[in-house]
């Protein structure tokens, strides 16, 4: 290992620590006004993207512990402009908080938990990732210390995600009594389908499930997406979310690969489960917020339904339909986090008539529902075309079937809002709102991300290349 | 008579599933917290066990024990510092008083 290397292959690792060390001092010193420590942290967060986007190349360090590779720096980058999005987004409500530099310590710390998660080589490397990635979105759950629900929220993400972790800890535990290595590169050899290690193995997926909350294992998610502060449910549910199913491709289709019979079938329960109860549960909705959670328990199904193709499609597919969902899923987020923050409205109801007061706004929320519903001019339907044909690539028609009639049971309930904010009249409409220019301006990335993504082929045929 | 690798795994898995019992079953938080150090500390006693039993010449498995005792007591620091922001507010940590969120 040359010193050149390490720097060059953990840059994004580093140049968030640094970020982190920053934030301390500032802290820890003088201090500064909050607008200004803003500006910085925003200027920092894009300048994060951008050093993600650059100089990458692949490399090992630490005896396999730590694997990067021209994909993975994409899933990096993917997940920095999210980060990114989400800071210029919930602006209004960071600008009144004070205790804005915390967090975003809690949240770089998140991130990187997350980095070093999908570039991770090793079970005890990805363990402890795992934790970094998941301890200090608890903390930050919780970051309306004044709100009963925040705490509410906070306390059910800690035990559920320490609970699932320790069922993690003893997949991982029995995987190293049956082959005796828990190297990534090493483990594939040692697999045989034994009975020990399939319980093993559903162990572990049982814990994954829990992070991506696939159903059965779904009952966290909607109580602490709708407890916790907008732009924590919005990191939740893009970012955290975005980096389990990177990690999850990465050790089905590079470590479990001998045992892909078993996980196929698993993956297709789960998958039509997932689909059917997040879209049945998403229908009685009233919060937007806990609506959101469950059309994101939805979107879940379908990532799962990609990952079961087992080949390079799959991997692509997951991949291009992540990266729309950041898009679609941040507009949303970011519509909703902009009228809670100026009203504290977050009823569906509340929404009636905000087409006559808020044009912009309900534009944004209407096509970024249509991009999660999978309307075609919107990036969202070549994603869900996408992971449709990696579903049907093992000749199992029925499982598509039942996906898109799941499409058609979401179609219901994302047109339901754009009806109820365009055609439905209301005597008190929210008043409308005058939204800062950085919220404005993530807004508008979106919009542009939602439409061209799905028109320009470039995106998809880049993501091929990275294979 | 020795105690051998079955008698470590029998008591590692029993101690896993009363955790996961307990975890179901207990209604106060900080029991429900020692339940998943139970939980951990069953992950701990398998890895010492395959580690001496199994691979006795890899070392794997004990620096795994290590590094899952200094994240369990993170955690619990974490959890209980959430437990005592959810007592502020409710003056109680019992689980039926905090069921505002649900369906």
């Amino acid at each position: 290992m040359e010193i050149n290397d390490f720097f060059i292959l953990m840059k994004g690792e580093l140049f968030l620590a640094v970020m982190i060390f920053l934030l301390l001092f500032i802290k820890v010193g003088k201090g500064m006004q909050n607008a200004s420590l803003l500006t910085l942290i925003q200027v920092l967060l894009f300048v994060n993207f951008l050093v993600s986007l650059t100089f990458n190349r692949e490399g090992v360090l630490f005896g396999d512990m730590f694997i990067t590779n021209s994909l993975v720096a994409f899933q990096k980058s993917i997940l920095s402009l999210g980060t990114f999005l989400i800071s210029l987004l919930s602006t209004d409500w960071l600008k009144k908080h004070s205790h804005l530099p915390e967090f975003f310590l809690l949240m770089f710390s998140s991130l990187l938990g997350m980095f070093f998660l999908i570039s991770s080589g090793n079970l005890l490397m990805f363990y402890l990732s795992l934790e970094l990635a998941t301890i200090p979105v608890a903390a930050l759950a919780n970051f309306d210390l004044e709100k009963r629900k925040s705490s509410e929220a906070a306390m059910k993400l800690i035990l559920s995600s320490a609970f699932s972790s320790g069922i993690l800890l003893f997949g991982i535990s029995l995987f190293y009594g049956a082959t005796g290595t828990i190297n990534f590169s090493q483990l594939p050899g040692h697999i045989n389908a034994s009975a020990m290690q399939i319980l093993a193995f559903v162990f572990l997926a049982s814990a994954f499930g829990f992070k991506l909350s696939a159903v059965p294992f779904h009952f966290w998610t909607a109580d602490v997406y709708e407890g916790s502060p907008i732009a924590v449910t919005s990191f939740l549910s893009v970012i955290s979310k975005g980096s389990m199913a990177f990690i999850f491709l990465t050790v089905l289709y590079k470590v479990f690969q001998p045992l892909s019979e078993v996980w196929y079938a698993l993956l297709m329960i789960l998958s039509l489960a997932t689909m059917f109860i997040g879209n049945l549960f998403a229908l009685r909705q009233q919060n937007i917020k806990r609506f959101l959670a469950f059309s994101s328990i939805a979107q879940v199904g379908f990532i799962l339904m990609g990952m079961s193709s087992n080949a390079d499609m799959g991997l692509a597919s997951v991949v291009y339909f992540v990266l729309i969902y950041v898009f679609s899923n941040l507009a949303a987020f970011g519509v909703v986090s902009v009228i809670s923050a100026h009203t504290g409205k977050e009823h569906i109801n509340d929404y009636k008539g905000l087409y006559q007061t808020n044009p912009f706004l309900s534009w944004t929320l209407a096509l970024a529902l249509f991009s999660l519903a999978g309307i075609p001019p919107t990036a969202g339907f070549f994603g869900k075309l996408f992971l449709l044909a990696a579903g049907a690539s093992k000749g199992h028609y029925w499982f598509v079937i039942f996906a898109a009639l799941n499409l058609v049971i979401s179609l219901y309930y994302y047109l339901n809002i754009v009806r109820v904010m365009f055609m439905d009249k209301s005597r008190h409409p929210i008043q409308s709102i005058k939204n800062n220019r950085a919220a404005n301006f993530a807004l508008g990335i979106c919009l542009a991300g939602i439409v061209l993504i799905g028109l320009v082929s470039w995106f998809y045929e880049y993501i091929q290349t990275l294979m | 008579m020795q105690p051998g690798i079955y008698h470590l795994l029998l008591i590692s898995t029993a101690l896993f599933f009363i955790g996961v019992y307990g975890f179901f079953t207990r209604r106060n938080l900080i029991t429900m917290l020692m339940s998943i150090e139970l939980i951990l500390n069953s992950v701990n006693i398998n890895f010492i066990a395959f580690n001496k039993y199994l691979w006795a010449n890899k070392l794997d498995g004990v620096l795994f024990t290590i590094f899952i005792m200094a994240i369990a007591a993170a955690e619990a620091a974490v959890a209980i510092a959430i437990i005592i922001n959810l007592y502020r507010s409710r003056q109680s940590i019992d689980v039926k008083h905090a069921e505002e969120l649900k369906w």
